[in-house]
């Protein structure tokens, strides 16, 4: 167990260090969040009390869409140049192989997070009613799509033409946590009389269900 | 599986695929009587207004669209189970029996939908409606499938694709269940309950149809399940031969490169 | 005690079999030279004995495993150093060697494990603080070499070693892979640098379309 965790801590630490030192995350990954933000505003080109109905929705899209390219990025890394041999050499675990990247996919999309809770503040007028309702859903449902990402990412990987493939193989995957995070928001930001809370519930079911199948069927992907 | 002896070409039929076709196609003729000839609309008269209401033809939907529904059901789950035995047993036949019933369930799952949104515009008045549990999960089911054979084709060789489909698959079976819940929260507008299948008066004859359109479509599916399997065994069968037929020429290659094979001897270089 | 005992074996990638039908033994301790053309398969043979291509047919056992049902096993004690450099571009070279070594499960003595086979590869100084993106393709050979050797594995299998090192670097491979022999390694190598492989009086093998066609001790003859 004390393995799983210093190798998880290695492989996450690893991760962020990389995308610290390249910055994807912040040149690329995070403009582009702001940029759907935008496009949508101006797509839907309605009134202010619409967009602020829609927020939560937009924002969760804004998110998956971002998670795909944190996903392709985390995958990109150990293929760039067979780093993804020496992990398979490593005598690592495979589900520590899987918490450890998937934390670090996590920790980014926290960062969009963050950044996109801004985003709609400014360019939709959202109000936070209820930061604890908030953050927590943040968080489940990070959590949640880090470990389906992490999980699909590395499938898709394996064949090859991942760009393409993960999307259609993700995202069905994730719509019930689209489902839940929207409406927990819709509470959280006031935009309609739900009750947030049950849906966390939801959420952070998901959450463990999608980090556990991550963490055993890894290593029908990584062992071989 | 003996698939080849009694024919000279290739084929995957058999005579107790021929028979089953047979079958189901005289399944199909009485159906299609009893659905359109022998069974009424549904036409009600209003009590105070004397009006007729009701689904009028639409109602013969029913036949198709609801064994398809069962039908996909039984397929997916089929893949899942077949998924679960590939991951444990590790054979092809029930990588190719997932595969098989993968492709069957999403068919059929495709013609639900296309036939639910048919039969839903003359009665509710819509070719789709967000928030009713049973569209949204079916159309998930239906986008998790397309993953899963999509995936499949992205292999060179059907072997290297068949771990992963099977995760795929069995996620996507248990992620049913929780889109299931997750939408029946979400809107609790359920066209499904007010139910079409509860205001008809489901009796006599129409259950008889109905019944029997399940036992029909069920051999059709069967059928065509059948025939799948057997051209993902062939494909797989075909792979193993054309692997032999390599080796065998790369083995020519190795014995016209000149190379000497002597044995444990020390040369000098001059 | 066989270290490498293959019969028969059929190594399929996709559908091409790599490897049609090889037979092959290597003992302790020895070290070993495999040649031949373009194509032969010499690659997926190292691959294979690192446990990370599973044999189709035949029979395969690595340092007494066997390779269909306990690869993973066989993966952690051997050592690959393939095409790819293996490394991430954007951390330096010390942190790769680092990061190689706590992965292979060193612990606490990671950190002087990797500042040792730094050194050992002429990697440390200003250079190991460099990220690997920015030095040259011998230096990232190099430092390929040392997240090999910070391993101490049993089994060294190496796949054109020499390739794009100079002069310099060249004498530093040569001097790690002899001295890992001396220490009781078996070392497997698949090179064209015939001359520098030669020093280590190897035994030479031979594979052309995925099979063995030539195995003899001593010095190579030009083909």
């Amino acid at each position: 167990m004390r393995e799983v965790l210093a190798d998880l801590s290695l492989v996450a630490a690893k991760d962020l260090r990389i995308e610290f030192r390249s910055r994807v995350l912040a040149n690329q990954v995070a403009p582009f969040a702001l940029l759907v933000l935008v496009l949508f505003g101006v797509a839907l080109d309605a009134d202010q009390r619409t967009l602020r109905s829609f927020a939560p929705g937009l924002f969760w899209v804004a998110v998956l869409l971002c998670a795909l390219l944190a996903v392709q990025r985390s995958v990109a890394v150990e293929r760039a140049d067979d780093a993804v041999v020496g992990l398979r050499l490593s005598g690592m675990s495979p589900a520590a192989l899987f918490l450890g990247k998937a934390t670090a996919v996590l920790v980014q999309l926290l960062v969009l997070e963050v950044l996109l809770t801004g985003g709609i503040i400014v360019l939709y007028r959202s109000s936070v009613e209820d930061v604890a309702l908030l953050v927590l859903t943040g968080l489940a449902a990070g959590v949640a799509v880090a470990a389906a990402g992490t999980l699909y990412g590395a499938m898709a990987a394996g064949l090859g033409v991942s760009e393409t493939l993960l999307p259609i193989l993700l995202l069905p995957v994730l719509a019930p946590v689209l489902i839940g995070a929207t409406r927990a928001f819709d509470d959280a930001l006031g935009a309609a009389a739900v009750d947030g809370w049950a849906w966390l519930v939801l959420l952070a079911g998901l959450a463990v269900v999608l980090t556990l199948v991550g963490a055993l069927a890894y290593r029908v992907l990584v062992e071989d | 599986m003996d698939i080849m002896a009694t024919e000279s070409r290739i084929t995957t039929g058999s005579r107790g695929t021929r028979l089953l076709g047979l079958a189901a196609l005289a399944g199909v003729l009485a159906l299609l009587v009893f659905a359109f000839v022998l069974t009424d609309p549904d036409v009600r008269t209003h009590p105070t207004s004397g009006e007729e209401f009701g689904q009028f033809d639409a109602v013969r939907l029913l036949y198709l669209h609801v064994p398809m529904a069962i039908l996909t059901y039984a397929a997916y789950a089929l893949c899942a189970a077949a998924s679960a035995g590939y991951l444990l047993r590790r054979t092809p036949w029930w990588d190719v029996t997932a595969h098989a019933a993968a492709e069957v369930g999403t068919l059929a799952c495709a013609l639900v939908l296309v036939t639910g949104s048919i039969w839903g515009r003359p009665v509710w008045n819509t070719w789709w409606e967000w928030g009713d549990v049973r569209l949204m999960t079916t159309l998930l089911l239906f986008l998790l499938f397309l993953g899963y054979l999509a995936l499949r084709r992205a292999a060179v060789d059907p072997e290297s694709a068949a771990r992963p489909a099977a995760v795929v698959a069995l996620v996507a079976v248990l992620d049913i269940p929780l889109v299931n819940r997750s939408v029946e929260w979400w809107e609790n507008r359920t066209l499904h309950q007010k139910s079409t299948l509860t205001e008809l008066k489901i009796e006599d004859l129409t259950l008889f149809t109905l019944v029997l359109g399940i036992v029909v479509f069920g051999l059709v599916v069967t059928w065509l399940l059948l025939h799948r399997f057997r051209v993902g065994w062939l494909e797989r069968a075909e792979v193993t031969h054309g692997i032999d037929r390599a080796i065998a020429e790369r083995r020519g290659v190795a014995s016209t490169t000149g190379v000497d094979s002597t044995v444990g001897q020390t040369r000098e270089e001059s | 005690m066989s270290v490498v005992e293959l019969r028969g074996v059929v190594a399929v990638l996709g559908r091409f079999p790599a490897l049609a039908g090889l037979d092959l033994t290597v003992t302790a301790g020895e070290t070993v030279l495999v040649q031949g053309p373009n194509g032969a398969g010499k690659s997926t043979l190292l691959r294979l004995c690192a446990g990370l291509v599973v044999p189709t047919r035949g029979e395969a056992r690595v340092l007494g495993f066997d390779l269909v049902v306990e690869r993973h096993t066989v993966r952690r004690r051997v050592g690959l150093l393939g095409h790819a450099t293996g490394l991430y571009d954007d951390l330096t070279v010390a942190e790769n060697v680092t990061f190689w070594a706590r992965a292979a499960g060193l612990g606490r003595v990671a950190e002087a494990r990797a500042n040792w086979a730094l050194g050992r590869l002429g990697l440390d100084g200003p250079l190991a603080d460099h990220a690997v993106r920015t030095v040259s393709a011998g230096q990232r050979r190099r430092a390929s070499l040392a997240a090999l050797a910070v391993r101490r594995p049993d089994l060294w299998l190496l796949d054109e070693p020499h390739a794009g090192l100079d002069q310099e670097g060249r004498d530093v491979v040569d001097d790690l892979i002899g001295e890992a022999v001396a220490a009781g390694a078996t070392v497997i190598v698949s090179s064209h640098e015939l001359d520098r492989v030669r020093r280590l009086s190897p035994r030479v093998v031979t594979l052309a379309g995925g099979t063995l066609v030539g195995d003899r001790l001593g010095v190579v003859r030009d083909a």
